[in-house]
């Protein structure tokens, strides 16, 4: 087991709904990253859950931007800090909105320019801080409040996007699984450019699930293969324990969605869409973890 | 050093002088050429800053702010929709109390396509809580990107500070320059509340009305402060260096029975129309505006007025009469003109001041009498 | 104070030809002017560009509509442009060329610089260089010094064949 530090960043009374998964990513991340830390948060619940001014429920400088302006943000302040010979890690805590969304244009000039950061995006896949509207990232059959029929689109591949500015780490990890994540964020600070964490956030009011369940919930989207946990440093692929088991002997996905009330009502269509977008990237991933593509 | 160099140069030579940390470019039109020859600078050595070649104007601002807020001196430039594109950002800065220096490069917005001088741009921006001056030649262009250097980091102000300069008639315009040894006429920034590891703190985290209510309050002040600030600024710039220029440039000013207010090139322009109608007997003088805000003082009482707008508010005027009119009981003839590069010569100024309606109002060109 | 209007098409160098005689103007003690009229016109299309000096500082930025001398660096512009419009009573025309004969009512110099750049391989991009060389003529005509259009010439280029396309074109036009 990975020795994880004791020292919280997280302060306690944070404004989070209970069973938040952001805090609980955030929470590993920060001790992850440690006190020479700053974060970049645009808009997003993170902005909500530190709490009002002048209380902050962060333990580290927190730099809340525009919705569009992280990774452009966080850009300036990793040039700022190497002039200044700092080594101070700089990572943006964004949300799908503000990352696959209104974000993206920032987030691929920063990667493009091999910025000297951490982004990660921790994905609740929806709208959440504005009261769960469709976002980028809502994966077909998700109803949400703008999708009140279910969502007819595919969920964005956030990670095939990053993956192609040829980042020198990309990974995936999920709020069910906090050592797996720590172990990801402390590797990406080692690496000099641009690093990528992409975090499942189940969310319990959002998703409508009871708020104990949030790490139950995590752990059926990797073991149905409907989040693949894997990483990729310089390109070279490998598929996590977790995933690689479930890739073996999947569970069902209705297993997923039936204790989801987002997904209340989903035709066979989209879960079938759902299915084969699954196994495809299963498929994929598998293929670049041997080397084949 | 004695040299000529265009508008866009000399910003560019000014920002070299200062040494930002961190300089933010995004091309468009007029103002390439000073993020092109800050690249040079930077390429060749002679200037030791990081160069963020952003994918926006919006980023530009963004990485500007990221950068400042760690106690970096930053410098971006931008024109029309490159700065309404960053409006966002603009007010983020402001708001944020970064003393972030911007070039703007002052050119029509669209549609159509126009790429000419006019300076509605940047009186979009003119409530955002930056501080704004005009210049009229290459050398106020380089002295005064200086200047706002020391004025926006001044620890009475800590506020962003725009240059603007006409697009074309003096971003590509030769003229002489003479570049300084600054020395210490800007000295280090030191940001009161910059990004501390070891003593951490949320920054724009949720606030409420009390709280907002007194943040903006604190920039007012500052933003008054500022006045003095900058007199401050011009006063030991003119002892050292031996120029000065004021909040507003008078030609003639002092008899003068009736003022030509304008500001950017059409000031400079304006001075030649006053001796025209000196010559023929016209008691004319000219006030160029330089800052804009802070808003000057003007002292127009028992004169007659013909301001020359390059700006507009539809359905409220001329943006810099109606304010002057806003604040003071006068006799005001209010010309809205050179909008989107429009041709306005001294003969054409002259004009206005020879066939003056106080109380109305002029869209030049157009029959636009109202 | 003496107004210049250089007549040129796009990418030939009619804006630098314009720095360049600013720069020497004011190496010569002048106060000197260079502004380009930039429209959106590419490579090719007619441009205009102005040079004010005087011996003081110029504070118009208005076109010249009175010029006192204006300066064709390409003479095909003439079909589609009055280049002698607004010319003053008796100001003087400049031509690249080897011929003044479409040139009616004002006196007119021609000089071969499109010549004088390609026996000195001033070529670029396929197009002859005629900014440099220009100075040398405008020199011999009085408007600057010729110690100040090699100045102003040396310090924008480093290519010492643009002095000498200059020196050429001084001896080579017939005042």
């Amino acid at each position: 087991m990975t020795e994880i530090p004791k020292e919280e960043f997280i302060l306690k009374c944070t404004s989070a709904c209970a069973g938040c998964p952001s805090t609980l990513i955030l929470r590993y991340v920060l001790k992850a990253a440690g006190a020479d830390t700053v974060l970049v948060v645009p808009a997003c619940c993170t902005s909500v859950i530190q709490g009002i001014y002048p209380n902050t429920a962060v333990n580290v400088p927190v730099y809340n931007v525009a919705f569009a302006a992280a990774a452009a943000c966080a850009s300036g302040m990793s040039e700022a800090f190497q002039k200044a010979g700092k080594k101070t890690n700089v990572i943006v805590y964004a949300g799908d909105g503000g990352t696959v969304d209104i974000g993206i244009q920032a987030l691929s000039g920063a990667f493009e320019r091999e910025t000297d950061f951490l982004y990660i995006c921790y994905d609740n896949e929806a709208y959440g801080n504005t009261g769960m509207q469709r976002s980028g990232s809502t994966p077909i059959g998700a109803r949400t409040t703008t999708t009140p029929g279910g969502k007819v689109h595919a969920k964005k591949d956030l990670d095939a996007i990053v993956a192609a500015h040829n980042p020198s780490y990309l990974a995936t990890a999920c709020a069910a699984y906090p050592q797996d994540l720590f172990k990801k964020v402390q590797k990406a600070l080692t690496l000099r450019g641009s690093k990528f964490i992409h975090v499942l956030a189940p969310c319990p009011p959002g998703w409508r699930f009871s708020s104990e369940m949030t790490v139950e919930m995590g752990k059926l989207a990797v073991r149905s293969g409907l989040w693949i946990l894997y990483e990729s440093e310089f390109g070279k692929v490998t598929i996590n324990g977790p995933s690689k088991a479930a890739m073996i002997k999947p569970i069902p996905i209705e297993d997923y969605l039936s204790v989801q009330g987002r997904f209340k009502g989903i035709d066979r269509k989209a879960i079938d869409a759902l299915k084969s977008q699954a196994e495809q990237r299963a498929k994929h991933l598998q293929k670049e973890a041997e080397g084949i593509c | 050093m004695l040299t000529i160099a265009t508008g866009n140069k000399a910003v560019a030579a000014a920002v070299k002088e200062v040494k930002p940390y961190v300089i933010a470019a995004y091309p468009i039109t007029p103002q390439t050429e000073i993020v092109e020859q800050i690249a040079e600078y930077v390429t060749s050595g002679e200037l030791d800053s990081r160069y963020i070649p952003v994918e926006s104007e919006h980023s530009a601002m963004a990485a500007c702010i990221g950068a400042s807020i760690t106690g970096a001196r930053t410098f971006t430039a931008t024109s029309s929709h490159g700065l309404l594109y960053m409006h966002e950002m603009v007010n983020w800065a402001a708001g944020a109390r970064l003393p972030i220096v911007m070039a703007n490069v002052n050119r029509a917005i669209g549609p159509g396509w126009n790429v000419w001088a006019e300076h509605t741009d940047a009186f979009q921006e003119r409530d955002t809580g930056w501080l704004q001056v005009y210049v009229s030649t290459v050398q106020e262009a380089y002295d005064t990107t200086l200047m706002a250097f020391r004025i926006a980091e001044h620890a009475d102000v800590i506020l962003p500070v725009m240059v603007n300069l006409d697009g074309f008639l003096l971003s590509h315009s030769m003229q002489s320059l003479d570049t300084l040894n600054a020395g210490d006429f800007v000295p280090p920034l030191h940001l009161p509340h910059a990004i501390d590891v070891l003593n951490p703190a949320g920054y724009g985290t949720l606030t409420g009305p009390d709280e907002h209510f007194r943040f903006r309050w604190e920039i007012e002040k500052a933003m008054r402060r500022s006045r003095k600030v900058i007199a401050e600024t011009e006063r030991d710039f003119a002892e050292r260096f031996g120029r000065s220029y004021g909040v507003a440039e008078e030609y003639r000013y002092e008899d003068a029975d009736v003022v030509v207010i304008a500001m950017g090139t059409l000031g400079k322009e304006a001075e030649v129309a006053v001796d025209l109608l000196r010559n023929e007997g016209v008691n004319a003088g000219s006030l160029r505006i330089r800052w804009l805000r802070p808003f000057p003082d003007l002292d127009l009482s028992g004169r007659e007025v013909v301001v020359i707008d390059r700006d507009y508010s539809f359905g409220f005027g001329g943006i810099i009469a109606q304010s002057l009119m806003a604040r003071q009981r006068v006799d005001l003839y209010s010309v809205i003109a050179g909008l989107g590069g429009q041709e306005v010569t001294y003969d054409d100024i002259a004009g206005f001041v020879r066939e003056r309606r106080p109380g109305t109002e002029l869209w030049f060109g157009v029959n636009g009498n109202v | 104070m003496y107004e210049i209007r250089i007549h040129s098409r796009g990418g030939q160098g009619g804006v630098t030809a314009a720095r360049l005689l600013a720069l020497a103007a004011f190496r010569d003690g002048k106060y000197a002017t260079a502004c380009p009229f930039y429209g959106a016109e590419r490579r090719g299309a007619p441009v205009v560009s102005y040079v004010r000096i005087d011996d003081r500082p110029i504070r118009v930025y208005s076109q010249i509509r009175n010029p006192d001398l204006v300066i064709v660096l390409d003479p095909s512009v003439m079909e589609v442009v009055d280049v002698l419009h607004g010319l003053k009573r008796h100001g003087k025309v400049l031509m690249n060329g080897t011929t003044t004969e479409k040139i009616h009512g004002a006196p007119a110099f021609a000089v071969d610089l499109t010549g004088i750049a390609l026996r000195e391989k001033l070529v670029i991009a396929g197009s002859p260089i005629l900014n440099t060389p220009v100075l040398g003529a405008l020199a011999k005509m009085g408007i600057i010094s010729v110690d100040s259009a090699k100045s102003a010439i040396r310090e924008m280029f480093s290519d010492e064949r643009n002095v000498r396309a200059a020196e050429a074109a001084f001896q080579e036009l017939v005042i």
